[in-house]
């Protein structure tokens, strides 16, 4: 299998400005994506995926290092990786005072259609994209729902074998999310290699193949889903205990029942382990608990989320403690 | 290379449409345009007008449209300047830079569009002008040369915005800068007051100010009152002047404004 992507020891520095460091966005980047896989780029909020994303795209030159796109030199011979390409950008990039049709009838025709096959594919898109119905309405009518899927349609104008999403499903509400995962399923299954980011495991987990973790311009870690989760440990036991005063019997209660480290937050009385047993475990520790007079607020079974790879990956939380598994 | 060469037409046309298609949808920013122009001209023919005497005794009003016309056109590197930054910001140059397409096309299409969009302020105007008192005295060749120069100078104008709109980091930034820079050199001419009127520094730039040239050539074309006419070389030919002015725009900002189109964030 040849590779549609590589990369190797990409740097990107961007230069100091009035008020800020220079920032070393990328230090050191290699990728390998086979034809025909997906990549998930897995990264906290800085990480580098955006600049990553736009160096593969022509969009930056990097500093040091070499990228090839489908064969071709992302910066001697950016024409033919652009011609070979689609992306969808973190935000979407589409005309606002055009309506939806428009917008897809235009970038057909920079693509380099004729003007009947670029009336057809911006129909065909629209249609598959459900935005037949919206389809003369400005965009600034759409919801951000609806502006995100007329860009990824935009992104396929050309039919393009090889596809970049930088955030696709960021900002969509759960049912949204869904959907496009729908939709990017939809054209992994016809063959297109992808490369897409995300902040989310569980979107790597259901879309990628492969799935790549970078933190401050460096991949730290690499490998399938599966693979990453076992590094990880699973599920996780997640407890908020009433009494402050408890943490400590509650933690060794957990200790003993669940696998692995403890991890706990004095401030929000919360306590996290590794799963080994799932919703069985889960009531055994509901049980434990109450026979030890350990009063609890919450206790719940989740994922693993990209917070979590971290700590286990590099010991500290991702820079942004907010991230949430939403769906 | 040879790809992007053949496709670059092609590509600046369906830009063109592109732009002309917005102007409609956003009808405040061609209503505000000609609103200001016509602001000026209430304010300079009914209040100001009557208290500036020409010499030689022509119309307030006939001297002072093709003024107004300049003036209008001048402003047209903002309209481009505000345009080329919106787009930046809505990530729509990215965009554009990750098609196989001819990447000048953006720049030329954009300039197109915004000298079409200008005609249409003008003629609105012109019919403003008509309503005020304002005649054309001359032939149709002198009406079209008048014309010619005026939309030829948006043009250039139209490159001058679009390297100032790629050079600032908003929209707001962009109209500020275009508003202190085109301001002033409406205000030191011959567009509302005598030249010999202004502070002697000021009187040369006045003199060579290609919104002057620009004034006094439409002036001469339409035959309107042009009673300041300097003995330098822009009062003598300021249709050659004018045009002189718009190689040198050209031949600088077009330039700069793709080297900086080439050179955004790369
Ligand atoms: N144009 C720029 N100028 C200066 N610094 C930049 C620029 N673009 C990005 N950076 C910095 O480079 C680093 C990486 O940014 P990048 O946008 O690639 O991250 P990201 O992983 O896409 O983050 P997010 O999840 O927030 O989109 C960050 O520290 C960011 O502040
Ligand atoms: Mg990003």
């Amino acid at each position: 299998m040849t590779n549609a992507i590589e990369a190797e020891g990409l740097v990107k520095v961007y230069p100091a400005r009035r008020g800020s460091t220079e920032v070393r966005a990328l230090d050191g980047v290699d990728l390998q994506v086979p034809q025909g896989t997906v990549l998930g780029l897995l990264g906290p909020n800085g990480a580098g995926k955006t600049t990553t994303v736009r160096i593969l795209t022509t969009l930056l030159r990097p500093d040091a290092g070499r990228a090839t796109v489908a064969g071709y030199d992302v910066v001697t011979q950016s024409n033919e990786v652009r011609a070979s390409i689609g992306l969808s950008g973190q935000y979407a990039a589409v005309d606002e005072n055009l309506t939806g049709w428009e917008n897809l009838y235009m970038f057909g025709r920079l693509y380099g259609m004729p003007k009947a096959d670029a009336k057809m594919r911006a129909n065909e898109l629209l249609e598959q994209f459900t935005l037949a119905d919206a389809g003369g309405r400005t965009i600034k009518t759409y919801s951000g729902g609806m502006r995100r899927r007329l860009d990824l349609a935009a992104a396929l104008i050309g039919k393009p074998n090889l596809l970049f999403l930088d955030e696709p499903t960021t900002g969509l509400d759960p049912r949204s999310r869904l959907g496009m995962w729908d939709v990017i399923r939809g054209l992994v299954r016809e063959g297109t290699t992808l490369l897409l980011t995300t902040q989310y495991l569980e979107e790597a987990d259901e879309l990628a193949d492969t799935i790549a973790v970078v933190d401050t311009g460096k991949i730290i870690a690499q490998g399938t889903a599966d693979e990453l989760k076992a590094q990880v440990g699973g599920e996780r036991i997640e407890v908020v205990v009433r009494d402050r005063a408890m943490l400590p019997a509650a933690r060794e209660l957990l200790g003993s029942a669940a696998a692995g480290e403890v991890e706990f937050d004095e401030h929000t009385r919360r306590l996290t382990a590794a799963s080994t047993g799932g919703a069985q475990q889960l009531v055994a520790i509901v049980q434990a608990m109450g026979d030890a007079g350990i009063e609890i607020d919450d206790i719940t079974l989740r994922r693993p989320t990209l917070d979590d790879v971290f700590l286990t990956l590099t010991g500290h939380h991702t820079a942004d403690e907010t991230v949430e598994e939403n769906v | 290379m040879s790809v992007q060469q053949s496709g670059a037409v092609s590509d600046a046309m369906v830009i063109t449409w592109r732009n002309l298609k917005r102007i409609p949808r956003i009808p405040e920013l061609a209503i505000f345009a000609i609103l200001q122009s016509i602001m000026f001209v209430l304010l300079f023919a009914f209040v100001f007008g009557g208290a500036i005497p020409l010499p030689g005794g022509g119309d307030y009003k006939e001297f002072l449209m093709p003024g107004i016309f300049a003036q209008t056109i001048a402003f047209a590197s903002a309209t481009t300047a505000i345009g080329m930054t919106d787009d930046m910001g809505k990530g729509l140059i990215d965009r554009f830079r990750s098609l196989p397409m001819s990447r000048s096309a953006v720049l030329s299409g954009r300039t197109v569009a915004d000298t079409i969009y200008q005609a249409g302020i003008l003629v609105v105007l012109m019919l403003a002008g008509l309503v005020v008192g304002w005649r054309v005295h001359n032939g149709l060749a002198e009406f079209l040369l008048a014309v010619a120069l005026l939309l030829g100078f948006a043009h250039v104008m139209a490159w001058l915005g679009i390297w100032i709109g790629l050079s600032v980091p908003n929209t707001e930034t962009a109209q500020q800068l275009t508003f202190v820079t085109i301001f002033p050199l409406t205000f030191i001419s011959n567009v509302f007051v005598p030249p010999a009127s202004l502070p002697a520094i000021l009187q040369p730039i006045a003199e060579w100010n290609p919104v002057s040239t620009l004034t006094a050539a439409t002036r001469e074309l339409f035959g309107n009152p042009n009673p300041y006419v300097g003995d330098g070389i822009p009062g003598q030919y300021p249709i050659l002047v004018t045009l002189a002015w718009m190689v040198v725009f050209l031949v600088i900002f077009a330039p700069l404004a793709i080297r900086k189109y080439r050179n955004t964030s790369r």
